[in-house]
């Protein structure tokens, strides 16, 4: 019997692949350990499987805009939990623990900054604030980036990650779809260009109003791009789903995206785009 | 009387039976008196439930399978209907219908989720639940009634656009999203009514409008209480604190100013009445429409997007 359980203790490869303190990051998809600084250098990507780990603001605006172009707009502004919503705990104590725990102040940032010498508006959702989802704040915001878009006449870029509407705000959260929709017919009126990036997860609330709204939509490889999770869908089906149902490769084929480009061309890939656009 | 009793219709329920058997009973004896009473209690009792609904009663109520539907409401309310089909894209979904009619003397696009009343036809209709092609055809019917320069009333009652594989396939988040953004721009007078549910954004794929309206016993929200219950509580049990936290009836949303006026309905709400409860609808829509075609194309355009930019509440630290 004794060999029995030494085979199980044998069979334990898993945890020689813990990260350990910090200086490490698994990938999620090919399990390959990589150092942060060569993680950081080569974008958050995988050198080895090419996985495009989720990232939030600051890494973006830092692969994509020059360097110190940045400067943050309305960044003060925080959610107000209008409804008073409770559920397991209150939605108060929730936004101020995850501002606590994230340093940011909803899901998402916005401002201006240069690609290639070129003006662009930009706004970056993060997923790691409430599931990236959109209430009232995430709403206003990116509405007041379309009008600062209109008023400075430059291109629009919102590169979103985002579980959908925020639950918590409940109908404000639901309004934010029209809100933002509004604000973008406005933009395409006035013959300004807009160009939508989606990331992993863009899905629900999110992907039904500005995300698919792009004049052109262009996605990171393989990310989860749909109304319904997958989840839900699998649930309504009652089968497995395909494999790479609901990611980026297989959403371009179905032809709701222009290209699926990865990260490392996403900066040249929108200024050949605006370049074309301006 | 309705066939489907909710728990709390029940005492209503019971008393109306009663009246029901002294009426087959006074043939014989006179029972007038008796009942008279019975009918005042009746009346008294309809009006004290119905003033103290809970939300998750509400929700109940805007599920109740003999409220009237879009395709009921146009009968009643519209003279010569003419059902229009189709995306030109894909296919007809049926859980979305459309059509031009006569509202009084003025032709009117109307558009609403259709559910059905059985197995049979709810399969038919897919329970109000819209695949793509569904808004897609509303929106043909939307830029059809914009040439043509024709008001469009809009009515939402569904559990939510068809969370299914091919949904997501033929692109169910675009077809939302193109409805909402084009909705935001028709130079034409759009008036919205929640006749039942307005489940999230399968009810918004055909709800902007420049006046939004909600009939009494109605729920709005961007997530139904049972699933807000799973995701928040994780368990489907906590449905009536969800239906609270959510605050999701017509009073709720036209405090949050998000609606514009509510609809009353018939007491002992729209399924105990149906044409009582048409003939209400469609007095506020007659009144709405006068007022929204006194206002220029542009004019409208602007005050729409206007109206949906200010929803919303958060702070702001200069």
């Amino acid at each position: 019997m004794a060999w029995f359980r030494r085979s199980k203790e044998n069979i334990s490869s898993q945890q020689k692949k813990d990260t350990p303190g910090g200086i490490w990051s698994k990938c999620d998809e090919c399990g390959e350990i990589i150092h942060k600084v060569a993680l950081e250098q080569n974008l958050w990507v995988c050198p080895k499987c090419n996985h495009h780990f989720r990232i939030g603001s600051k890494e973006y605006f830092s692969i994509l805009l020059d360097e110190k172009s940045f400067k943050e707009t309305d960044a003060n502004i925080t959610s107000k939990d209008p409804l008073n919503f409770v559920d397991t705990k209150p939605y108060k104590d929730r936004i101020k623990e995850t501002i606590r725990k994230t340093g940011l102040n909803d899901a998402v940032r916005t401002g201006t900054g240069k690609i290639y010498k070129q003006d662009v508006v930009i706004a970056c959702m993060d997923f790691g604030f409430i599931g990236g989802s959109m209430g009232a704040v995430v709403g206003e915001k990116i509405s007041r980036a379309i009008q600062k878009a209109l008023k400075m006449k430059k291109p629009l870029i919102i590169i979103s990650s985002s579980g959908g509407a925020r639950m918590m705000e409940a109908s404000y959260s639901l309004m934010q779809l029209a809100k933002t929709s509004g604000m973008l017919a406005k933009l395409s009126q006035a013959g300004i260009p807009y160009i939508s990036v989606l990331t992993d997860p863009t899905t629900g609330g999110v992907t039904a109003s500005f995300a698919m709204l792009g004049d052109v939509n262009i996605a990171e490889p393989n990310a989860l791009i749909g109304f319904a999770g997958p989840r839900v869908v699998k649930q309504t089906i009652g089968k497995d789903l395909p494999k790479g149902f609901q990611r980026s490769e297989f959403v371009m084929e179905k032809g709701f995206l222009d290209m699926v480009v990865h990260r490392k061309d996403l900066k040249t890939t929108l200024y050949r785009l605006l370049e074309m656009l301006g | 009387m309705p066939k489907v009793t909710l728990d709390f219709e029940k005492p209503i329920a019971q008393l109306e039976q009663k009246i029901e058997e002294m009426r087959k009973l006074s043939d014989n004896v006179d029972l007038s008196k008796e009942i008279t009473t019975l009918e005042k209690k009746v009346n008294q009792l309809q009006k004290d439930i119905f003033s103290n609904l809970t939300r998750w009663q509400k929700v109940q109520l805007a599920r109740h399978p003999e409220r009237p539907y879009t395709l009921d409401y146009i009968e009643m309310m519209t003279s010569d209907f003419v059902e229009l089909h189709g995306d030109r894209v894909f296919g007809d979904d049926k859980a979305i219908v459309g059509g031009f009619a006569k509202l009084e003397d003025e032709t009117v696009m109307f558009i609403g989720h259709q559910k059905g009343r059985d197995t049979k036809s709810n399969i038919y209709r897919n329970f109000g639940m819209p695949q793509p092609e569904g808004y897609r055809k509303a929106l043909r019917l939307m830029k059809l009634a914009a040439k043509f320069k024709k008001p469009i009333i809009t009515m939402l009652d569904t559990p939510g656009a068809y969370p299914g594989l091919e949904a997501e396939e033929r692109g169910q988040a675009e077809a939302i999203a193109r409805n909402i953004f084009e909705m935001c721009q028709l130079p034409v007078p759009i008036i919205v009514v929640v006749i039942g549910e307005g489940a999230s954004g399968g009810a918004l794929g055909i709800g902007v409008g420049d006046t939004m309206l909600m009939m009494e016993n109605t729920w709005y929200s961007v997530i139904a209480p049972e699933s807000c219950s799973s995701i928040l509580w994780k368990s489907w049990e906590y449905k009536e604190q969800a239906a609270e936290a959510l605050r999701l009836t017509a009073t709720d949303l036209v405090e949050q100013k998000i609606m514009d006026r509510i609809v009353p309905e018939p007491t002992g709400a729209a399924h105990s009445n149906p044409p009582e409860a048409a003939k209400i609808l469609k007095g506020v829509i007659l009144e709405e429409l006068q007022k929204l075609k006194k206002i220029k194309p542009e004019k409208l355009v602007e005050k729409r997007i206007e109206k949906f930019a200010v929803m919303g509440a958060w702070n702001e630290k200069q």
